[in-house]
């Protein structure tokens, strides 16, 4: 059971901290919560809200249903109104966040006391006069709230209390710290700012390097300045910032040196929507960067995915010294839900980078395409890269025959990579079977569950380039392929046509700056 | 002989180019302060200057067009032992780079930048720079440059630049000299190089430089700023020296959260696992 609560306010309101404030106040009630948010591209006015899932089970994924709307500038919620029903309860005489805080925390069946306690923590640093204030405002929200009827009760879950609290951005910031990231460049730009963010505020703890670049040029320059040098970098961006570091990506491929690109879409073109969702730009991805050379495209599905592949792309990035891209979303990065611990275990931290001798070459011709990464400064030979074509010791050379071997050298670098399997969900004997990648993920796997149609499977992709030598295996066996995505051309449907000719015709897409809800994908999936 | 010296590097660099003078001057100050090849970052970008670091021994990043101080600040975050040099000519730092250079200044990051200043393209054949001079004209300015030619020093004082200085490489002891100060500058360093350019900028040859220059004399103290600023407008004789020193700067480098508790390069480090369960920790 579940109930769905949307709060929603002007921005200025503080609804990001009601959003935090409930999450916590939910959580150590010990139920199960999602929240996502949508929100305007501005500061103060507006709409924004933040959709929650309150539940005595794991929850990862938005509905369109509202049982409590809560308002708290009465009459700007028109844009919900489709979510609307006769049976949504709609409470507008709140007056502020922590109000609504505790009319929520009454509404749910919880004690008094646990909400105020927690108050007590979130506020602490604000001093007794703040924290007064903000107990006063909940209990007086908390009172407000009077049962009509016997109101619905979520049972607590005692393993909710292990589970991890933390949003998509959080979760590849994390994932690229484990990954060995210690240095990031980047540009603030929507929806990637709260990863530059996260991480510029853990640089003490974690010992990093974090410079906010005057553009997206001097971003990507740097982190491939930085790699060259031994640091594990990221960038960091959006859409329109990434246009900015096409030239690196490129200059990556050249060079040889490794690059990690923590890419967040949003709607284009142009500055599109800018605080709203999609998944536009997985071309942008795919093709950036002039000249041919290798390159690996994650897309996380999930949180626990994001934080995964986030830290494998820096060994990836590392090994084979390609650029490497964790491809996520507005939606996926502003979501959160309590999920468990992540696998911290130390093990594919390994280093790839050589220690130089006297006669080193860094770009020796080998049988796999990789030559040995020296650093500059590290062991008594010289490291040079160079974004011309290059001989072997990296100078510049228009020796064509020598040009050849080159090229074959670094595209020979895509043949063995790793490959990520698609995940296949739902049916073993599936005929119909859902291709999706990214943030998509488990709102489609719970429309299914839903759905509650029989062979029909989701296969899941969080490596969507190269294709996983898997995938033909999965795709032949399936009567019919839909293909869901948050575009408007379905982009990963046209890259599985184009590489392994199996077509798509069956599209699900939806490109207005929103997820899909879990109604809205069982009504087309059974429309 | 000199440690430096790359035997059989093929120089595409024209017959007289101003840039052999600038590499002897770079190899001879290099060696006089004892830095070591296998120590040493040259970043350049793109341009006939940029080709540089192929013709001395050295680590080199021959980056893109106009990047060589995004890398260049980079690498010296990463491992601030390194002796590093970004180095390009004027359409390469101040045209493409421009926007690098105002920033570079202001992070100040310890490293020493090296500009080619010939007034025009080379490398593209003979086109405008953004020093080019009003009324130079070329195959794409017909008519002749109209805009006001960009004025590197002026925009470093402008920004508080730690170390600014101007020579012309026909001052051979002169250009190895400022360039061994400014190695020696703990900051980032403008070295703004005078040259000719033989085949494409007929006007502003090795002559006209040694017509349009004058020596600072001792009565300068470059630590004025709007003394400074004066010469740096200078623009009927061009003031050759140390321009303006900003010694108070906090470099970029030091103010690195990387580098509080661990002097380590960034490379010597690795993941804290049990901090990163402590955080999660946290997250519950």
């Amino acid at each position: 059971m579940d109930i769905s609560i949307v709060l929603s306010g002007e921005a200025g309101q503080g609804i990001q901290t009601l959003e935090n404030l409930l999450a916590r106040l939910v959580k150590s009630a010990g139920l199960h919560v999602f929240a996502t948010k949508e929100y305007m591209s501005r500061v103060r006015g507006g709409v924004n809200s933040t959709s929650f899932r309150i539940a005595d089970q794991p929850v990862a994924a938005p509905l369109r249903r509202i049982d409590w709307l809560i308002e708290l500038s009465p009459g700007r919620t028109k844009h919900l109104s489709a979510r609307l029903s006769t049976a949504t309860q709609i409470v507008s005489d709140l007056n502020n966040n922590v109000a609504a805080a505790g009319y929520v925390h009454g509404l749910l069946g919880l004690e008094l006391g646990s909400g105020e306690a927690i108050i007590r923590q979130y506020f602490a640093a604000k001093g007794e006069p703040l924290i007064a204030a903000n107990l006063a405002a909940f209990k007086a929200g908390f009172e407000k709230y009077q049962p009509a009827g016997k109101p619905k009760r979520l049972v607590a879950d005692a393993l909710v209390a292990e589970r991890l609290l933390l949003n998509g951005g959080e979760a590849i910031a994390l994932g690229a710290l484990a990954g060995g990231c210690n240095f990031v460049a980047a540009y603030p730009m929507t929806p990637s700012t709260g990863i530059l963010t996260f991480l510029a505020q853990q640089a003490n703890e974690f010992e990093l390097v974090v410079e906010q670049a005057e553009d997206e040029i001097s971003a990507v320059n740097m982190a491939l300045g930085a790699w060259y040098a031994g640091a594990r970098a990221m960038v960091t961006t959006s859409g329109g910032g990434f246009d900015l570091m096409q030239e690196g990506v490129s200059l990556a491929g050249m060079l040889e040196t490794p690059l990690v690109i923590s890419l967040g879409q949003r709607p284009g073109p142009a500055t599109g929507l800018p605080t709203r969702t999609g998944q536009e730009d997985l071309n942008l991805a795919l093709y950036s960067g002039h000249g041919e050379f290798p390159r690996v495209i994650l897309a996380p599905g999930n949180i626990a995915e994001a934080f995964a592949l986030s830290r494998r792309a820096f060994a990836l990035a590392d090994q084979y010294q390609i650029p490497v891209f964790i491809l996520s979303d507005q939606y996926l990065v502003d979501s959160c839900y309590d999920q468990p611990q992540f696998d911290l275990r130390p093990t594919s931290n390994q280093s790839y980078f050589v220690q130089t001798t006297v006669d080193y070459q860094r770009y020796k011709l080998s049988e796999d395409g990789l030559s040995p990464r020296g650093l500059p400064g590290y062991g008594p030979g010289l490291v040079g890269v160079d974004s011309d074509e290059h001989d072997e010791a990296a100078h510049i050379t228009e020796e064509l025959a020598l040009r050849k071997l080159m090229m074959e050298k670094r595209l020979k670098k895509l043949a063995p990579l790793v490959d990520i399997e698609p995940e296949l969900i739902g049916a073993a004997d599936y005929e119909t079977l859902i291709v999706s990648w990214g943030s998509t993920k488990e709102i489609i796997k719970e429309a299914l569950v839903v759905s509650g149609r029989a062979k029909v499977a989701m296969l899941h992709f969080q490596q969507v380039f190269p294709l996983p030598k898997s995938s033909h295996k999965y795709l032949a066996a399936a009567k019919k392929i839909i293909s869901i995505e948050n575009n408007y051309s379905g982009q990963f449907a046209e890259l599985i046509q184009r590489k392994l000719g199996v077509m798509i015709p069956d599209r699900i897409v939806k490109y207005d700056g929103l997820p899909f809800t879990v109604e809205e994908l069982v009504e087309r999936l059974n429309g | 002989m000199n440690q430096f010296d790359l035997p059989n590097s093929e120089i595409a660099w024209c017959p007289g180019c101003g840039n052999f003078g600038i590499l002897s001057s770079l190899k001879q100050a290099l060696e006089e302060l004892q830095i070591k090849p296998d120590n040493l970052v040259i970043v350049s970008g793109i341009g006939q200057a940029a080709k540089l670091p192929h013709y001395l021994k050295c680590n080199f990043f021959n980056g893109l067009h106009g990047r060589a101080l995004p890398p260049a600040t980079a690498i010296k975050a990463a491992n601030p032992a390194l002796v590093v040099i970004a180095e390009g000519g004027d359409g390469d730092m101040y045209g493409e780079g421009g926007n690098h250079f105002i920033h570079a200044i202001r992070r100040n990051p310890n490293l020493v930048n090296l500009v080619h200043n010939n007034f025009v393209y080379g490398l593209t054949k003979g086109q405008a720079s953004p020093t080019s001079q009003i009324g130079f004209k070329t195959p794409i300015q017909v008519e002749g440059v109209f805009e006001v030619p960009f004025n590197p020093l002026a925009t470093a004082v402008a920004l508080g630049a730690s170390f600014v200085a101007r020579v012309f490489v026909g001052e051979a002891e002169q250009t190895k000299e400022v360039i061994k100060k400014a190695l020696m500058h703990r900051g980032y360093a403008l070295v703004d190089i005078f040259q000719p350019c033989v085949t494409f900028n007929k006007i502003n040859t090795f002559q006209w430089f040694k017509e349009h220059t004058y020596q600072l004399g001792p009565e300068h103290d470059p630590t004025d700023r709007a003394a400074a600023f004066r010469l740096a407008l200078e623009q009927e004789k061009f003031p050759l020296g140390i321009i303006y020193l900003n010694p108070g700067r906090v470099v970029f480098e030091d103010k690195l959260a990387a580098y509080r508790q661990d002097q380590r390069p960034l490379y010597r480090r690795e993941v804290d696992f049990e901090k990163l369960r402590q955080f999660l920790e946290r997250k519950k």
